[in-house]
């Protein structure tokens, strides 16, 4: 476990179980109280997809069930029960080229293309923009500026635009977008005005805190 | 059969309401959007809906054609299977049994996929849309479907979990055998009832 800011954790998981992985799904946590009452959240994995371990990167949030447990009560040994992976359809294999757009911890699973990509050698085919509020606010965002991706700071006055995205877009086979349900549904829209065609956009929204 | 986890109590505990199904929690006011595409633009006069598949003769009606029909309300909850829930919904529309009263149903027909404008799909089990269990909605609260709610008119099956409601609906096409949609292929389970956590393959 580390703590890279002072509202973000990286957990790595050692799965009992080990299934063929793809970059891009995620994992669900299930906690369960000593009562039977259980909570259940999806966090995607960062993690490349031949990494031994899954790792998950998970932002406290104010008043966050989940989130606060695997903040502040989580230690290195415990136990968690885990569903993994899941989905098939945010996924990237790396055989094309792609640009890949996140909001905050929307940036998760984008990391886990970036690591595959660099296992591949196909860095080329992978062009990456983020958001945050500040650089606090995005996951990962020193390991994303050395690759390379366009770092915007909404507190800075910066907010991703069709200036930002269509340079990235040119030639892309496939378009991600994965954030808040806000920041998603304007992201994806952009990706289409900048020419990717709508069937090529793949979008995924961040549960409820949209 | 799971084990407790360590040191999680939960949030502090309040009578959990009745209406909410296991694992989910009330959302509230908010209608979180939850879409794998980009949402569509479309015109209700370019709009049209078919049942086609195991029918005699397969059916297109035109937007004014369904307004033609008699309407119906869905008062009641709503299920999202990232756990959410809406309590006390209000949708307006057409109920499904209205349109499959104007076909000719094979007996073979059991299951059926339904398709969005956006080539999205999902399925379900024919029993699972006739007797009053599901419509097509185009008001909610008694305002126009919002777009990113699957307006102008999306699929409602209130009684599983969210992403059966196909949004931007288009088509129902009645099937003798199951054939899994869109999320059913990538994970999630084949029927989806929030009451058993049909959440994902193997629950
Ligand atoms: C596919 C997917 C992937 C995801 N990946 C990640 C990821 O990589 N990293 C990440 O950090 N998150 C991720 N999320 C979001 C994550 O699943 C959780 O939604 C998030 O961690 C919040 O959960 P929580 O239990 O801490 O907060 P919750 O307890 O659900 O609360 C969220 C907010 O809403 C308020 N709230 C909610 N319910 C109530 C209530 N009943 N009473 C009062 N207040 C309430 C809280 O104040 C809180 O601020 C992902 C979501 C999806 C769908």
């Amino acid at each position: 476990m580390t703590r890279p800011t002072g509202r973000l954790v990286t957990i790595r998981l050692e799965p009992s179980h080990r299934q063929q992985q793809y970059a891009g799904q995620h994992f669900v946590v299930r906690l369960t109280a000593d009562d039977g009452y259980t909570a259940t959240r999806s966090y995607s994995v960062a993690s490349d997809p031949d990494d031994d371990l899954v790792e998950i990167c998970v932002e406290k949030l104010p008043d966050g069930e989940v989130s606060g447990y695997l903040y502040d009560v989580v230690e290195p040994g415990d136990t968690l029960e885990v569903r993994g992976p899941i989905g098939g359809w945010f996924v990237w294999d790396g055989s094309c080229p792609a640009v890949a757009v996140g909001g905050g911890t929307g940036v998760v699973p984008l990391v886990a293309m970036l690591r595959q990509a660099q296992r591949l050698g196909v860095t080329d085919r992978l062009r990456l923009a983020v958001s945050g509020r500040t650089a606090g606010h995005i996951p990962y965002v020193e390991e994303l500026r050395a690759a390379g991706a366009t770092v915007a700071l909404t507190g800075a006055g910066h907010r991703l635009s069709a200036d930002d995205l269509r340079p990235l877009a040119d030639g892309a086979d496939l378009g991600f977008v994965c954030g808040s349900a806000r920041f998603a549904e304007a992201l994806s829209s952009t990706l289409v005005t900048v020419g990717l065609p709508v069937d090529h956009v793949r979008v995924e929204r961040f549960g409820p805190t949209g | 059969m799971s084990s407790f986890t360590r040191g999680f109590g939960g949030r502090a505990r309040r009578e959990r309401d009745p209406r909410l199904p296991p694992g989910q929690y009330d959302t509230g006011a908010d209608w979180p959007v939850l879409t794998a595409e980009v949402t569509p633009h479309f015109t209700l006069d370019r709009w049209s809906f078919t049942l086609d598949g195991l029918v005699d003769r397969a059916k297109t009606w035109t937007w004014a054609d369904i307004q033609a029909l008699p309407s119906s309300d869905y008062h009641g909850d709503i299920h999202c299977v990232t756990t959410w829930s809406k309590f006390d919904t209000h949708f307006h529309g057409i109920s499904l049994d209205v349109l499959l009263d104007q076909v000719t149903i094979q007996p073979e027909a059991r299951f059926i996929l339904a398709t969005s404008t956006t080539g999205y799909t999902t399925n379900m089990g024919l029993d699972d849309i006739r007797g009053g269990k599901a419509w097509l909605a185009w008001e909610f609260g008694g305002k126009p479907l919002p777009r990113e709610h699957g307006g102008p008119i999306r699929l409602l099956v209130p009684h599983l979990y969210f992403w059966k409601s196909a949004k931007w609906v288009d088509r129902i096409t009645l099937l003798h055998a199951d054939e899994p949609g869109f999320w059913e292929r990538n994970g999630y389970h084949d029927h989806g009832d929030p009451w058993t956590e049909q959440r994902y393959q193997g629950d």
